[in-house]
């Protein structure tokens, strides 16, 4: 790989994150509503102040934020606070910022995405190429075949499923939640145990939900692999049956499956906040949903420019993967 | 001279439902994801006929009922008939469905072939504009969006022109590669020096042979809006009042309806959303194969 290329597949990353940014600061400030007022119009109503000490409130915590300054100022404080991952305070738990209530939640998801997504892609790929592989036995054909069906069924609705029938109706493992309620996070092997029965069900909903796509995807590149030249010539060589499916076949079939990956990224993350915010775990899909219903803005925007820009950067980073995968690209 | 008497063989040009059953047997996919969405619509319209769309809004049955003679589907924590729910809540899907893939084609369709026709400075940035956005992911900047407006105004127009507003991005770059294709057929070329303007050419010559692909766009473009409303409405941001799908399945769960034995409250919403997801994307794959020759099935 070039230098010239790296340069430019960095510029198109800072692109991206400028104008994720950039739309995030804008579309917020387009609209009518004011996320103090809000705020405190609610506080004001539950009690603590009187009612007449509205405006002085906001006005103090709009020059506080910065809200009072110029708008091309504070388009520039926002980008340089972005710039040191600095977004700024949450309106729900003031004393803590965006990025400490991220931090606490970051972790739970990052586990959570990491499984599925290698159990969803290399499971979604070797169904989708077996169900293409005609010389695989006919019983792992008829095993892989139905997993095309699973294209269906997004993750969220995989989710209400299995909550039906495994947790519901088999009782079988719980309906949401971190840990069960009465139980006290500590180092033992119950709970340990507690933690990671809560964690089966929507891991699952994800795995499943998310691996009809690669089981199509890999089925089609397949079918156009197996008629190519160098796998009849590898047959013609006498090459037993598995050498020829994992070296010659499958191989082949993963490259295109990796750029793929990197454009479902987006999807695969927006998946896993959303299966969270349904099963109730303790992630960064709670405390967006949290936040929508709090009205806690400066929360909404920090999450959604964080991820954007993870999402940018591994975008970008897969890229520069391919030559270890492609030989041809590794000569150029 | 004796003249040969031709004979014509009886060829008879079968009626056209026949050739399109014909054909759905050989596409089989296209054929299962329309009996399904013909099925859909079905108990959408005779829905609307049995039942009163008032009956959708809270506090117009019993509440936490199972299902029942009297209410087929039960009813919810606030009162909803369930039945009637899914019917207004299907119609109300199909709406931001139509309405934003047909809007987000249209925009793709007229960017398309702005950037493929007249190329140069204007295609470089269509096409960036494309390529940045491509990799921001939608869902979270409809949650800004989305988030920014205020509850009450939230509508079910208003969830479609969210979900539109970045989803243009798919079908402009399609239609693009298409015309670019298109644009050095020889048809266009002899269009070209027989004096036909730019207008005539677009409409004349490369819109119609374009069709198949419009129409394989939309279908994409419907499945694309009806999921990002859903996924919008379960994060509690889709017009909270209506019955939407997503709407229901949100107020199930913060409402533990699992916990609490309402199963039939979030099961309902989920069946018809996977019912409709599912038949979506069927036909978008059988169209796909309508859409590209090289891979369409001969008998």
């Amino acid at each position: 790989m070039s230098i010239k290329l790296i340069v430019k597949r960095l510029a198109f990353l800072i692109m991206v994150v400028w104008a994720a940014s950039t739309i995030t600061f804008f579309i917020p400030r387009l609209s009518e509503r004011n996320a103090l007022r809000e705020r405190f119009a609610e506080l004001s109503r539950t009690g603590g102040f009187a009612p007449a000490d509205l405006e002085k409130i906001i006005a103090s915590y709009s020059a506080q934020f910065g809200l009072n300054k110029p708008l091309y100022q504070q388009y520039f404080d926002y980008m340089w606070g972005i710039l040191h991952l600095d977004f700024g305070y949450s309106l729900g738990k003031y004393p803590l910022t965006v990025m400490q209530l991220i931090e606490q939640a970051l972790p739970w998801t990052i586990v959570l995405l990491l499984v599925t997504t290698v159990f969803s892609f290399i499971i979604g790929n070797l169904m989708g190429a077996i169900a293409a592989w005609q010389r695989a036995p006919r019983w792992m054909r008829a095993v892989a075949t139905p997993f095309v069906l699973l294209q269906g069924v997004p993750p969220v609705l995989m989710g209400v499923l299995l909550l039906f029938f495994v947790g519901f109706r088999l009782k079988m493992l719980p309906l949401g939640g971190a840990y069960s309620p009465g139980l006290i996070p500590n180092w033992s092997w119950s709970f340990a145990l507690d933690l990671l029965a809560h964690q089966v069900l929507p891991a699952t909903a994800l795995i499943l939900g998310s691996a009809g796509g690669w089981v199509l995807s890999m089925r089609g590149m397949g079918v156009t692999i197996q008629g190519e030249d160098y796998v009849n010539f590898a047959e013609h060589k006498g090459l037993g049956g598995v050498r020829i499916f994992r070296d010659y076949y499958l191989r082949n079939a993963l490259l295109p499956q990796v750029t793929g990956f990197a454009l479902a990224l987006g999807t695969v993350v927006t998946s896993a906040i959303v299966v969270e915010g349904i099963f109730g775990l303790p992630g960064i899909g709670s405390l967006l949903s949290q936040a929508i219903r709090a009205n806690d803005f400066p929360v909404i925007y920090g999450i959604v420019l964080l991820i954007t820009i993870a999402v940018a950067t591994l975008m970008v980073g897969l890229e520069f993967l391919y030559p270890l995968l492609d030989p041809r690209i590794r000569e150029e | 001279m004796t003249s040969i008497a031709l004979t014509l063989p009886d060829l008879r040009q079968p009626s056209n439902p026949a050739l399109v059953l014909r054909y759905f047997r050989r596409n089989k996919v296209l054929g299962v994801g329309v009996v399904v969405v013909t099925l859909l619509v079905a108990f959408t319209l005779i829905g609307f006929l049995v039942v009163d769309p008032q009956n959708a809004y809270p506090l117009s049955a019993p509440t936490k009922k199972p299902p029942s003679l009297q209410h087929l589907f039960g009813t919810d924590f606030f009162g909803r008939d369930l039945l009637t729910a899914m019917v207004v809540g299907m119609w109300q899907t199909a709406i931001i469905g139509l309405l934003a893939g047909g809007l987000g084609t249209l925009i793709g369709v007229i960017l398309g072939f702005i950037s493929a026709y007249f190329g140069g400075w204007i295609d470089a940035v269509i096409k960036g504009a494309c390529q940045i956005l491509t990799p921001i992911p939608v869902l979270l900047i409809q949650v800004v969006v989305a988030g920014s407006l205020d509850k009450r105004d939230v509508t079910i127009l208003t969830m479609a022109y969210i979900v539109v507003m970045l989803a243009w991005m798919g079908p402009t770059l399609v239609i693009r590669s298409q015309v670019l294709t298109m644009k050095e057929r020889q048809f266009v070329s002899v269009a070209k020096l027989s004096g036909v303007g730019d207008l005539g050419i677009i409409f004349g010559e490369i819109l119609p042979n374009l069709l198949p692909f419009i129409a394989a766009a939309f279908v994409g473009q419907v499945f694309a809006a009806v999921f990002a409303s859903f996924y919008l409405a379960v994060l509690g941001l889709g017009p909270l009042r209506e019955p939407l799908l997503g709407n229901i399945i949100w107020a199930a769960q913060s409402q533990g309806a699992f916990f609490n034995g309402w199963w039939w409250w979030p099961m309902e919403p989920a069946v018809a959303m996977i019912l409709i997801l599912a038949s979506l994307a069927l036909v978008n794959m059988g169209l796909d194969e309508l859409a590209n020759p090289r891979v369409r099935r001969t008998e």
